[in-house]
């Protein structure tokens, strides 16, 4: 099929999607003329207000992430670039902000769209958070026009402010980073608000200023969270973009620039992911220290199950990555020698996986429960709670980061005179913060709660320190290494590939059942203990339910991505190549690894 | 022993290991549904273990594919194309059938308490409830004393006298009576959640933890507010658990 069809095909396929649009809220007008002039709700047609909103909202979500995510990391990898003078890097910075412009217009009208969900459907409630947070929406818009033209400046100026002018180009990609970021921070604060609520008098109306209900109980854990949690999924995306170019590559030098970009998108993802479980902690620590009920609505009520759900998808998370660095080995001559700490790296990773997905409440017949004596079981019990959940994840982060120093030395040979110091140093570095964890998990369960909580910290300390610690030795140790062999890019086995789409998708997922969790915890209140959700919508919806929503709006947030990689291609082949932006050689053994 | 070198046989090995480990290793038996989640766990690392490699992945596959093509291996062939639908057909059948015990329950052990209850006409705030006995500080062993009997006249029938839930009364329940020495039930809670469980008891259980199941009775009726709380201090004293506290966060209390 030509492309000249295949757009004739798109526009009818366009008309056909916004007709229906159209069409919707004149039917949903119609309903509501019947109805009171001044609603607090209207239906939203055949699907319900709740299910649109939900989704047009994830929805867009996902795609906010995306494009706030990918820039923080392509202006580090265009920084690298530029101090190294390595033309990949400022390669592989354009195809990531060109992926992230693509995916511009498509989140400004997602948004556009939730609001006029809100606007139409819940106009009540709009109304509330209107006069709260009005002063806002100018600080919002404003930040949106400063980071749209930044953006586009950033984008089409690349040849521009190349050379000598390079500093001011990697200045407009942080200030677009800033400004997003800013972008951000600002949307959160409504989000929570609606979960903590702070700054406002018993009728619900502001005391003071927009700053008291904006600076709220769960408004920083949630800035912090996402923020991680936006380069983590831009990583999977961009890695996962990279696969899907991979797989479809028909020369060995594309293959060899794509498994390289794939491998940079894996690495961003696998170095953010590693921080983000000690967010998400904080996080929940906020949300049951705002409201008792509400945290333990969320991990030992009727959500405690959703968590199972999360436990096996992070776990998912961790033997993917750990499994994409094993595979990648191969490409690395030398890596032999590295092979046989695979299998305990596996053991330690899938104990720890068991551990972290047992459940506190089990899944438990009558008969069960009474050979077990209790509804807790006297082994597995101890498995349920947080002091081995913490200990098992920092455990799982150090096995992880053991993998990617192994990757990392893979076809290095150091020469340097005191590397045996050095590695004594490091391995025992690795002990010592093992030996934390498990000392401090153990501990935990002789404690109060209040003491046990406080562990956690020095947990996470112990293996940040050693991190930090052992990277500080192995950089200089490594410098000036004796080589074994370049890295093959491009012959990585195939079905690694699959791994990295898998983590987006496992990701992408786990993103929108842990934000139904978030969302659902206010149970039937718009803002949690001042608005009541009075609409047929109040009923938290059953998790199988949310599973299955969540599920599809995955499945079209994909859809919508797979068309956007497309469009992407078709840049490529139409005058990409001819703006100055030939993609350099990555060939097969060349390139020092990062 | 040659035969040990091959990839599918290991893989199979570790398989079959794993399971007889957890299935007869677990003392009492780890519930089906754990028991089904691990063994997935196990055969997702197997997996990654015969394939983590080029080589290891073509031992792995070798002895499968040969079997589905190799015209030797017909005979062989024949028997698993019949055997393994079989196999699969009677677990489906044996988790689809009915059987008599009820099936399993998605039973919140604790559920949410909810914000405030109704106790003999007024208002109570659970949320943020603290024990009133604890301000006085030197009447405490008196109030545990006096829980203590409260526990003996009431309790103990099903908890039992050792707090761990093997009372008399327990071996005629399902679930069985909560067991106070289990550091996951009463050190993990605030004293404002027993309050509200012992005042209300199992009808006042959210739908999540099926209050249809348990037997525990409403005490609000029976028991003063004040003897609550004091049977609440014998609980903890008795069992040397200490109540699950909030620190006091910057935000100034809660």
């Amino acid at each position: 099929m030509t492309i000249a069809r295949r757009g004739v095909w798109l526009l009818v396929l366009l008309g056909v999607a916004l007709a229906v649009l159209a069409a919707l809220p004149v039917e949903a007008q119609t309903a509501a003329q019947g109805a009171s002039r001044d609603p607090a709700y209207r239906a939203f047609p055949v699907l319900g207000s709740r299910l649109a909103v939900w989704a047009v909202a994830q929805l867009h979500l996902n795609f906010a992430a995306f494009i706030l995510g990918v820039p923080i990391f392509a202006v580090i990898i265009e920084a690298i670039g530029w101090r190294t003078g390595d033309a990949r890097y400022d390669w592989l910075s354009h195809e990531l902000v060109k992926l992230t412009f693509a995916a511009f217009s498509t989140t400004a009208l997602l948004g556009a769209l939730l609001l006029f969900l809100f606007v139409g459907y819940y106009p009540k409630f709009w109304t509330y958070m209107t006069s709260i947070f009005f002063p806002t929406y100018w600080i919002y818009a404003a930040l949106f026009f400063a980071e749209t033209f930044t953006v586009y400046l950033w984008y089409y100026g690349w040849d521009w402010l190349s050379g000598s002018r390079k500093w001011i180009h990697v200045g407009l990609g942080i200030l677009s980073n800033l400004f997003g970021t800013a972008i951000l921070v600002v949307a959160n604060s409504w989000v929570t608000f609606m979960i903590s609520p702070a700054g406002i008098d018993e009728s619900g109306a502001l005391k003071g200023g927009v700053w008291a209900a904006m600076y709220n109980y769960t408004w920083m854990p949630i800035n912090i969270h996402r923020l991680i949690a936006n380069i983590v999924f831009g990583g999977t995306i961009c890695a996962a973009y990279a696969a899907f170019r991979f797989l479809g590559a028909k020369s060995d030098e594309e293959r060899a620039r794509y498994d390289w970009m794939g491998y940079i998108g894996n690495f961003i993802a696998l170095a953010a992911f590693i921080v983000l479980p000690f967010a998400g902690y904080y996080l929940g620590r906020e949300i049951y220290a705002f409201n008792q009920t509400m945290g333990i609505t969320m991990m030992g009520g009727f959500m405690s199950w959703l968590w199972i759900i999360q436990a096996i998808l992070i776990g998912i998370l961790f033997l993917g990555s750990n499994y994409y660095l094993w595979l990648g080995m191969e490409r690395i001559p030398g890596s032999e020698r590295y092979r046989k700490y695979v299998p305990p790296m596996l053991i330690i990773l899938t104990l720890g996986f068991m551990i972290w997905a047992t459940p506190r409440s089990m899944v438990v017949t009558l008969d069960e429960a009474r050979a077990m004596g209790g509804t807790h079981h006297p082994l597995l019990g101890f498995f349920g709670v947080m002091s081995a959940k913490n200990t098992v994840v920092n455990l799982m982060i150090l096995t992880t980061f053991l993998s990617f120093i192994l990757y990392r030395r893979a076809n290095k040979i150091p020469t340097k005179p005191w590397v045996r110091t050095g590695m004594a140093v490091q391995w025992t570095a690795f002990a010592a913060a093992a030996c934390v964890v498990v000392f401090y998990g153990v501990y935990g369960y002789f404690v109060e709660s209040i003491v046990r909580i406080g562990f956690s910290v020095y947990q996470v300390v112990a293996v940040l320190g050693a991190i930090v610690l052992v990277m500080a030795i192995d950089i200089p140790m490594f410098k000036g290494a004796r080589t074994t062999g370049q890295i093959r890019w491009g012959t990585i086995a195939p079905h690694s590939q699959y791994v990295l789409i898998l983590l987006a998708v496992t990701f992408t997922w786990l993103m929108g059942l842990m934000g139904f969790a978030r969302s659902g915890i206010r149970q039937h209140w718009h803002v949690y203990g001042v608005m009541r959700d009075t609409s047929v919508d109040a009923a938290t919806p059953a998790l199988g339910y949310a599973a299955n929503v969540i599920t599809l709006v995955t499945l079209a947030f994909f859809l919508l991505v797979l068309f956007i990689f497309w469009l992407g291609g078709l840049g490529d082949k139409g005058q990409a190549e001819a703006h100055g932006h030939a993609a350099p050689a990555i060939a097969a053994g060349r390139g020092p690894e990062r | 022993m040659s035969f040990l070198r091959s990839r599918f046989v290991q893989a199979v090995l570790v398989l079959v290991l794993a399971f007889v480990i957890l299935r007869f290793g677990i003392r009492p038996p780890a519930p089906w549904s754990v028991l089904t989640l691990y063994m997935a766990i196990i055969f997702m690392a197997v997996l990654i273990f015969v394939s983590s490699d080029r080589d290891s992945w073509r031992d792995f596959i070798s002895p499968i594919w040969s079997t589905l093509v190799r015209p030797e291996r017909r005979v062989l062939r024949t028997v698993l194309v019949i055997v393994l639908p079989l196999l699969m057909g009677y677990y489906a059948y044996t988790q689809a059938a009915a059987r008599p015990q009820a099936p399993p329950e998605l039973r919140a052990v604790h559920p949410a308490p909810p914000a405030s209850i109704q106790l003999k006409g007024k208002e109570f705030n659970i949320s943020g409830a603290e024990n009133p006995l604890r301000k006085d500080a030197a009447r405490l062993k008196e109030h545990a004393a006096k829980g203590g009997e409260i526990y003996i006249r009431n309790c103990v029938y099903c908890h039992g006298d050792n707090l761990d839930g093997k009372g008399h009364f327990a071996p005629g329940f399902n679930p069985p009576p909560a067991n106070f020495q289990d550091p996951g039930t009463i050190a993990m809670l605030q004293e404002a959640y027993l309050f509200w469980r012992i005042a209300k008891g199992g009808p006042g259980l959210p739908k999540e933890s099926t209050p249809w199941n348990s037997v525990m009775p409403a005490w609000e009726d029976r028991l003063s507010e004040e003897q609550i709380w004091q049977v609440i201090i014998y609980l903890y004293e008795a069992t040397g658990q200490q109540p699950r506290r909030w620190e006091a966060g910057e935000h100034g209390g809660h």
